[in-house]
């Protein structure tokens, strides 16, 4: 066992108590990248070799040495005698959206490949204050438009530590992968519509969407302004509670981050969750979505086997005292996808207007007659599939003459799905509970290919995700066994308003009550390898 | 079922988004758009009252939440050229663009 397969809370010990320096933390991380990741994505990959897909794949920009300089401040830290911070010598990766000074910050675009970010976005400034070293940026869809991270700009792409065939989920894919193959401890990711939480479940890690706000966007790559909530992926809950205390807070930067105090989200971890109402909603047992071709709604249960987790999770929680409440209703969640398709183009076309090759990113180098030729060469060349269809979809559905039909409802709509969440989680209520408990998923992770072009059938991947986006409720989801193909299964708690700590508290405890299950036991592919 | 969003249109969209579109990613992408409108028009079902008002964000966004909003002050920026060093093209620290379309007046 490497250094790097302890948990960020362990390393963090061993680091503060001198037992271990930071550097030789770093130089562990190093060498697991350099066993597992391959080579980095680049814009010029040429042909994907057989070798290329036994592996990860999850770096765009390995920044060794200025994690090997961090590591040293720290360890300098601690022979002066001063407080090297909470998360001192733990190893973290960033998805490739959030700006870090002096470092490559591309969104995986064509259109940023050459951007250097000139500042640093809040949540890595914290970890970074609170000690945690940044390996290096990772590999996500364009933009964090998707949900495998297939559509990155920066191939190869990266690929599932548990089978390397498969999608790590997406977008912040490479955030999951780079943990569940113990390349760091942590990552931050962003979730817009189930972005953090989604790669979680396909990658057997714990995932965090805080509470709209809970987390500063300062310095994150924008897609849906309204949506988009930064957040920790770890390999267990009371690493995500660590890396959230280190996150979380107001941020002079940014006006939308609340000004609500921030708890130790470790203070309650050990806390009875006796007496808790957790609900069950039939509504996340089905996927309900329109069938492209034929124009025709589907309805398709969940995999039985996430069902069964789902469901056992349920048991061993009310074994601790929880009440299960059954047939929660939450009728608006088959609208999440429709409403998001809506809402999060029109966001993301109205951020992707500034990448114009003016100021900064990718111009074209075609002569060119004028600005706005230069405008359409630079943005076609440089955008990939997934911004071209947003850019349009969001122009399309906020023009004068259709928004009434298309924005506005969906805000409305968006309203609907809000008020499913007052009502479960009211404590005048019916329901009364103080969290949901779903599947993170539809279905564990699917071969790589498989979805990539059919950008409807792609979102629905995020139909149990999507809704907390909309009703800015946080969630996490957490691994709650495997398939028969050996694949992560993600079980889902969703709470009200800034209820991070209870919901963190209920995982710990499913945490503890499955923690010598034989799953448990497996390690993903690349590690047996 | 014919297209929403017919060739004709497609092509002002395209034009209003400023992206210069080869002819079979063009096809793809409007094709894509189309599917996905499919599953936007599940919205026009949804029955919606005048209690029903639009919502722009989830949580809502009270005056104690919201932090104190900084003094307007002007601060320099510590160092110009780092920003302009991400510039395609820059003369004298202005950043150079092709020609403006314009019509004389």
């Amino acid at each position: 066992m490497s250094i790097v397969d302890h948990s960020a809370f362990e390393i963090a010990q061993l680091v503060r108590s001198g037992e271990l320096s930071a550097a030789e933390v770093t130089e562990a991380a190093l060498e697991r990248i350099n066993a597992v990741d391959g080579r980095p994505g680049t814009l010029d990959p040429g042909e994907i070799s057989a070798e290329d897909k036994t592996k990860i794949h999850a770096f765009i920009t390995l920044t060794a040495e200025r994690a090997r300089k961090q590591a040293a401040a720290v360890d300098q830290k601690l022979a002066n005698g001063e407080d090297p911070g909470p998360l001192a010598g733990v190893p973290f990766t960033s998805k490739d959206i959030f700006c870090v000074e002096g470092t490559p910050s591309t969104a995986a675009s064509r259109i940023l490949a050459n951007f250097v970010a000139p500042y640093t976005a809040t949540p890595v400034a914290r970890m970074e204050s609170a000690g945690a070293i940044m390996l290096g940026k990772v590999n996500l869809d364009e933009f964090a438009y998707g949900s495998s991270s297939e559509s990155s700009a920066f191939q190869p792409a990266p690929r599932n530590p548990w089978d390397t065939s498969r999608v790590p989920g997406g977008s912040s894919g490479g955030s999951a992968a780079s943990v569940a193959s113990g390349e760091c401890a942590l990552s931050l990711g962003t979730d817009t519509a189930g972005s953090v939480r989604q790669p979680a479940a396909f990658c057997g890690v714990v995932g965090v969407k805080p509470t709209y706000g809970r987390v500063s966007r300062y310095g994150l790559i924008a897609f849906g302004s309204s949506l988009d909530c930064p957040g920790p992926v770890a390999r267990d809950i009371i690493d995500a509670a660590l890396a959230l205390n280190a996150i979380s807070g107001a941020d002079p930067h940014d006006s939308t981050a609340a000004a609500i105090p921030v708890p130790d989200y470790t203070a309650q971890l050990q806390e009875s969750v006796s007496g808790m109402r957790i609900g069950l909603s039939p509504e996340y047992f089905r996927i309900i979505y329109i069938n492209s071709e034929t124009g025709e709604i589907d309805t398709q249960p969940i995999t039985p086997e996430i069902e069964k987790s789902v469901l056992e999770s349920a048991n061993h929680l009310a074994k601790m005292g929880a009440e299960i409440v059954e047939n929660v209703a939450m009728p608006h969640t088959r609208y999440g996808i429709p409403t998001y398709f809506v809402i999060s183009r029109v966001e993301a076309a109205s951020n992707l207007h500034r990448f114009d090759g003016v100021k900064y990113g990718y111009r074209t180098p075609d002569a060119v007659q004028d600005l706005t030729e230069m405008y359409r060469r630079s943005r076609g060349q440089a955008f990939g599939p997934q911004p071209k269809l947003r850019i349009l979809m969001g122009m399309y559905v906020s023009a004068a003459q259709y928004s009434a039909q298309y924005y506005n409802r969906a805000l409305k709509v968006r309203t609907l799905i809000r008020r499913d969440f007052e009502q479960a989680f009211d404590p005048q209520g019916q329901y009364r509970v103080h969290a949901l408990l779903t599947p993170t998923t539809p279905t564990t992770a699917f071969p790589i290919g498989d979805l990539y072009g059919d950008s409807v059938l792609m979102q629905y991947a995020d139909q149990f995700t999507v809704p907390a986006n909309h009703a800015g409720v946080p969630g996490i989801s957490l691994p709650a066994g495997l398939d028969a193909h050996g694949l992560p299964i993600g079980i889902q708690l969703l709470g009200p308003d800034f209820s991070e700590a209870r919901l963190l508290q209920l995982g710990r405890a499913y945490e503890i009550a499955t923690q010598d299950a034989e799953w448990r036991k497996r390690k993903p592919a690349v590690l047996a390898a | 079922m014919t297209d929403q969003i017919t060739p004709e249109l497609f092509q002002h969209l395209v034009q209003l988004g400023a992206m210069e579109l080869k002819p079979d990613e063009a096809e793809y992408i409007r094709h894509q758009l189309n599917n996905q409108l499919k599953a936007i028009n599940e919205l026009a079902a949804i029955p919606l009252d005048d209690n029903t008002p639009p919502a722009a964000h989830g949580v809502p966004y009270t005056p104690e939440m919201r932090p104190a909003l900084r003094q307007d002050e002007w601060r320099p920026e510590p160092d110009p050229q780092k920003i302009l060093a991400q510039a395609p093209q820059i003369a004298e620290n202005y950043i150079v663009v092709p020609e403006i379309p314009h019509t004389d007046l």
